[in-house]
């Protein structure tokens, strides 16, 4: 078990180089830089204050230069400054995640109430109406686009029925109302957004919680279960949910990028300030430490995630560590 | 099981209905391809006819499905905005499916080292969100219908190549590639001669469920204003035109979504009828 510890940890080190050195030269390859990004629209700009601005940016250097000075201070998780401002990048995304960290919660804690019960119910009644159902929904939520179901559910709540409101956070009237009221206020504006996001995840993790407990349900220690007697209820949720539950955890794991990818477009619909917009904007701006001070610690909890669910299955079943 | 023949009836049943769908999947996917090659001919007017006198109507006789803020047919720019989606899904799918072939193939069939390096780079692919990918190099490259053809593409080899890598480490075992083997035949002859005929099933079915899934991300790249640019039409860009008169004008959102919903959804319950057609065992 140590060895195997070891061997994967050790895996990670170029994996981590790697996710740096990709999204390093991808954003350093663009022809034109934050100066040129920042300078487009100023004609004037002599010569001699872009190169000033260059040099301010160090992107007077050579790139390979470059990538060592910023991975140097992002091992000390120094991220820079933001170029658009020159705020620290750590203090602009500490000030947007909140918001985008609420709504993937609660959307998350949505999508495993919902989806685990179904995935278990069409697994334990297979072929039943519920069953049925649910792949027909399952296949329908798959190919919805998100924005789509978003701008449908404005329409219909927001502007024609206008129950709920549209767009951003909070109402322009909150800081009018009392405790309760800025909750309740900020409640009806996340309603949207967290369902709206909820909804892909729903369709993929019900199906996939129901394959795992086809899988497991036709194993042979069910089968001891039911013939020692055991209560149905004993083995469906006893022994069967426990082990049908693992492979849910580690693709929770591997749909981190997926979420921030949606918050971009998310955000974006409902006009709410978090981390996809900010990324979104960064990407656009050239605004480098930004981009990266955003994504390489996104990329970095992926890869942390799948080393904790592969060490988890090593401790869970021997036959791995094998491998 | 207390009753098996109910059972067995019922499963039937199943995957009569089953196919049923994945027959109505393909019976979308046909249509969605006449339309696409049948536009100049089917679409009632010309997509980028502008009528000022007849803006923003709504879905009737005259427009079936209403008119935008420059009074342009919606019907006629969502026909035309078909071969856009199609081009898209099917280009950046193929390269998709290439790449991930030739890597996993690769990977597969020669093991240690190359097969490390190989699995590390999927792992890193598989780290950073897509959307930056494509957004970072959309950036670079100005937007346009080739760049997000082959933007999607080089962002979505990853799951061909690891299922190519699987089929390819447990068939190479078999006995008749050690016999090709015997026979003198050259490690290409063996890859794409033996070995990749014996395990195309789940890179085709993977390959359909791409296709639907590239449609998705074209149009969430028009509706970020990254897709393809205006005048051409595509869905994604007439659901974000749409957008800005959400509040006046419902049609120019909802018919677009409606047909990208449709599309989606016929890849997928097609390539889940191929999956069934193709190996019985993986029915579930």
């Amino acid at each position: 078990m140590f060895l195997y510890s070891i061997k994967r940890t050790l895996l990670m080190v170029p994996i981590l180089l790697g996710i740096t050195l990709l999204s390093f030269s991808i954003m350093h390859l663009a022809p034109g830089g934050p100066a040129e990004a920042q300078m487009e629209f100023s004609a004037k700009a002599s010569a001699e204050a872009r190169e000033r601005l260059r040099k301010l940016y160090g992107a007077d250097q050579p790139v390979h230069r470059q990538y060592l000075t910023w991975l140097t201070k992002f091992v000390t998780l120094d991220f820079g400054d933001a170029f658009a401002d020159g705020r620290k990048v750590k203090d602009k995304i500490l000030e947007r995640l909140p918001i985008t960290l609420t709504i993937n919660f609660l959307s998350l804690g949505l999508v495993l109430l919902i989806a685990l019960p179904i995935g278990i119910m069409s697994a334990t009644h297979q072929y039943s109406a519920l069953d049925r159902a649910t792949t027909m929904f399952v296949f329908v939520g798959y190919s919805m686009p998100s924005f789509w179901l978003a701008l449908l559910l404005i329409y219909l709540l927001g502007v024609q029925w206008g129950v709920l409101p549209i767009s951003g956070i909070q109402s322009l009237d909150v800081t009018g109302l009392t405790g309760w009221g800025r909750l309740m206020d900020r409640a009806e504006h996340l309603v949207l957004p967290v369902f709206v996001s909820a909804f892909g995840g729903l369709a993929g993790i019900s199906r996939y919680m129901r394959n795992n407990m086809l899988e497991v349900m036709r194993q042979d220690y069910i089968r001891t279960a039911r013939a020692k007697g055991l209560s149905e209820n004993a083995v469906v949720y006893k022994h069967a949910l426990r082990n049908a539950l693992m492979p849910v955890i580690t693709i929770l794991g591997l749909s981190l990028p997926g979420i921030i990818g949606g918050s971009v477009i998310m955000e974006q619909v409902f006009g709410i300030d978090g981390m996809g917009r900010l990324l979104y904007q960064a990407v656009f701006s050239r605004d480098y430490n930004l981009a990266m001070g955003i994504l390489v610690p996104a990329a970095v909890l992926t890869m942390l995630g799948n080393f904790l669910a592969d060490i988890g299955y090593a401790l869970a079943d021997p036959r791995v560590r094998l491998r | 099981m207390a009753n098996t023949t109910t059972l067995t009836a019922q499963q039937t049943y199943y995957h009569l209905k089953r196919n049923w769908l994945a027959f109505g999947g393909g019976l979308l996917v046909l249509s969605v391809f006449m339309l696409a090659i049948l536009a100049p001919w089917i679409s009632p007017y010309d997509p980028s006819q502008i009528d000022i006198k007849n803006i923003l109507i709504g879905p009737g006789s005259q427009h079936l499905f209403g008119t935008d803020e420059l009074g342009r047919d919606v019907l006629s720019r969502m026909i035309w905005g078909s071969r856009v989606s199609l081009q898209v899904g099917f280009v950046a799918i193929g390269i998709a499916t290439i790449i991930g072939i030739l890597l996993g193939a690769i990977s597969g069939f020669y093991g240690g080292y190359v097969d490390s390096a190989i699995m590390r780079a999927v792992d890193i692919m598989l780290s950073i969100p897509t959307i930056f990918l494509v957004l970072a190099v959309i950036a670079i490259l100005e937007p346009s219908i080739f760049n997000i053809m082959v933007v999607i593409g080089l962002t979505s080899w990853m799951e061909p190549a690891r299922l190519v890598r699987a089929e390819f480490i447990s068939i190479k075992e078999r006995e008749f590639v050690t016999a090709a083997r015997a026979l003198g035949a050259s490690d290409s002859r063996i890859i794409f001669k033996h070995i990749l005929p014996n395990g195309l099933s789940p890179i085709l079915v993977s390959a359909t469920m791409g296709i639907g899934g590239a449609v998705l991300v074209e149009s969430a790249l028009s509706f970020l204003g990254l897709g393809v640019q205006p005048p051409t039409p595509s869905w994604g860009s007439l659901l974000s035109s749409g957008k800005d008169n959400i509040e006046i004008a419902w049609w120019l959102s909802a018919f677009p979504g409606l047909a990208i919903l449709i599309t989606v959804l016929g890849y997928n319950l097609l390539g889940e009828g191929i999956r069934d057609a193709l190996d019985p065992r993986q029915r579930e």
